[in-house]
């Protein structure tokens, strides 16, 4: 099942954590309080040009020890840091909460197009595939996730554990987890980030091991054993890597039924084909709602059948994507407009330049 | 003068909410008005007797689910599901609902005004005089009246263009009755247009006039109005796909 929830504000009004928790929580029957994470855009402004790493690490002397010798080799810690955290009653604390601003030596990438987020790809897949009780969690500017597992993990006391309401973004994703396939660990649970792009989901992706298969022939390592791990990857070498509009990621990545494609007219359908061959592998099926961010946009769809629900709402600046309409109501009582758009109609949020 | 019992459901989680509806059906209320809901679930469930409920807000998920006999008027949206297994009574909703509205319902009647989301009347089925009506006065999404076995499903279109395609995928029993005509191309295989014939529409007629008087509506262009009625091709659609003789 699972809740998630999504909000933007086109004009990068700050919201601090408290709305969002209180739209997680009154999801709290689409979990099962084994799991919940926050992501937010916009917290870091006084270390806005180093890219923030949220780590989990099993043990803050000799797990740490590797990280930093790992991030001292790829470039220079700037400022680092346990991430303030107040204990909960139900919450079983299993590791300790990390983080590093750190600038990559981009002369360490030559030849790369984006040489920064080339290293801090290969940072965060080294990483988290090597066992040394170190998990990155999020890696990019000005952005981080808070996340835990395990029992006792509601929304409510997952975000008061990190303290949420003392952080203010301008896009904020939050998931609630209905526990069903992977241990539970803190790393597991949504959402999963990869420097720009974050990523929320309601789902199970059937064609995870295809999916999979094909995003590390593209040098990506899974080790989290999730799908949105899969997913966060895939947008980010759709959109960075091959340079696809967004529109077009979502629709290589949620496609249209080829009958759909045979009604289309024909410069669609040769588009729709193109993509549908080129990007087979990466077609994902099963029942999902996706919910993914990056600084400057904010996208919701959901699978072809329309297994899972998506509510979008809008007031003013802000624009909300949530499992239920209550969420949105939660934090914004006076909203107006609600819509419970198609599958296979992205929706797409752009922050004003 | 039936008794009228008001509940504040602000902040308050569904269980001890239900419980109140129940204490107070118990009680004898004839009236139960509940204000300030905010997605509490399966308001209403199980009730019997006759008793109105209003609820004044966004319903939750499996509003009315085996409900046999009550009125729950919803003054709003409502989430996935209104009427889950419903066995009898009315569900009247004044805005839009989510997907799998009148899921496998058995009886009764779930009325919307606005728009339902994907799946409407998804297992609807009918015995004997158990025979449920789903009416949506705005738009329906794919997939609807899937898998529909029994009952009869009304989507009026009142507020544009119906969005529905796969309509009555894996029905084998029941009617699907849109107004308006309905392109080939959204049926399911398993599904096919007939004419409504002038015995289908005095069928339908009183439920059109209920459906209108219930949200202040004119019955008569609904009554006059063209309508495309849709019924399983055979009773066993899938016999080729999951079996072989």
């Amino acid at each position: 099942m699972c809740g998630i929830f999504g909000v933007m504000d086109k004009r990068r009004q700050m919201m601090d954590g408290s709305g969002i928790r209180d739209a997680l929580s009154i999801m709290n029957e689409r979990g099962s309080g084994e799991g919940a994470g926050y992501v937010a855009y916009g917290i870091y402004p006084d270390y806005q040009n180093c890219y923030a790493l949220h780590v989990l690490l099993d043990n803050p002397g000799k797990s740490k020890a590797v990280v930093d010798a790992t991030l001292e080799q790829w470039g220079a810690i700037e400022h680092e840091e346990a991430i303030p955290t107040c204990d909960q009653p139900n919450l079983r604390t299993t590791c300790t909460p990390w983080r590093y601003f750190f600038k990559p030596d981009a002369t360490l990438a030559p030849g790369s197009t984006s040489p920064e987020k080339d290293i801090i790809t290969n940072l965060v897949m080294q990483i988290n595939a090597a066992q040394n009780g170190a998990e990155v969690i999020s890696s990019g500017k000005n952005v981080g996730v808070f996340k835990a597992g395990g029992s006792g993990a509601w929304p409510e006391d997952v975000a008061n554990y990190y303290r949420i309401q003392d952080y203010e973004g301008y896009i904020w994703l939050a998931h609630n987890r209905y526990a069903t396939a992977s241990p539970e660990k803190w790393e597991r649970p949504d959402p999963f980030n990869l420097h720009d792009w974050s990523v929320v989901e309601n789902g199970k992706i059937t064609t995870y091991g295809a999916n999979r298969r094909y995003i590390e022939s593209f040098g990506y390592t899974c080790s989290m054993s999730t799908d949105s791990e899969v997913i966060t990857y895939l947008i980010d070498l759709l959109v960075r890597k091959h340079g696809l509009d967004i529109n077009l990621a979502i629709r290589a990545l949620a496609p249209p039924y080829w009958d759909e494609i045979d009604r289309m007219p024909e410069a669609e359908q040769k588009l729709n084909r193109a993509l549908r061959f080129a990007y087979g592998s990466a077609t994902m099926n099963g029942p999902f709602t996706i919910v993914a961010a990056n600084p400057d946009m904010m996208v919701g769809f959901t699978d072809r059948g329309k297994l899972r629900p998506m509510v979008v709402g809008e007031c003013d600046d802000r624009l909300y994507i949530a499992s239920e309409e209550v969420a949105i109501r939660a934090m914004e009582p006076k909203v107006e407009s609600i819509t419970r758009p198609a599958a296979g109609e992205p929706v797409i949020g752009r922050v004003a330049p | 003068m039936a008794k009228k019992v008001t509940i504040d459901a602000k902040g308050v989680h569904y269980t001890p909410l239900n419980q109140q509806v129940r204490k107070a059906i118990a009680d004898g209320a004839g009236e139960i008005v509940i204000n300030n809901v905010l997605g509490q679930r399966f308001i209403g469930n199980g009730l019997r007797g006759d008793a109105t409920i209003r609820v004044n807000g966004v319903a939750g998920g499996d509003l009315a689910m085996f409900m046999s006999g009550p009125t729950v008027i919803v003054h709003g949206n409502a989430e996935h599901a209104p009427g889950n297994t419903m066995d009898s009574g009315k569900v009247v909703i004044h805005g839009s609902a989510g997907d799998a509205v009148a899921h496998s319902m058995r009886g009764g009647k779930v009325f919307v005004r606005g728009d339902i989301g994907y799946r409407g009347g998804i297992h609807m089925k009918q015995y004997q005089a158990q025979r449920p009506i789903l009416v949506v006065g705005g738009s329906a999404q794919t997939f609807l009246g899937e898998y529909m076995a029994g009952g009869l499903l009304i989507v009026l279109g009142l507020d544009g263009v119906m969005k529905a395609r796969e309509i009555g995928s894996g029905i084998h029993g029941g009617e699907i009755v849109i107004r308006g005509d309905v392109d080939d191309a959204c049926l399911a295989s398993g599904a096919k247009k007939v004419p409504l014939t002038d015995e289908d529409r005095a069928r339908i007629v009183p439920v059109l006039r209920e459906f209108a008087d219930d949200f202040g509506l004119d019955a008569e262009p609904l009554v006059k109005a063209n309508y495309t009625r849709i019924v399983p091709a055979s009773a066993r659609p899938f016999a080729g796909k999951y079996t072989w003789e």
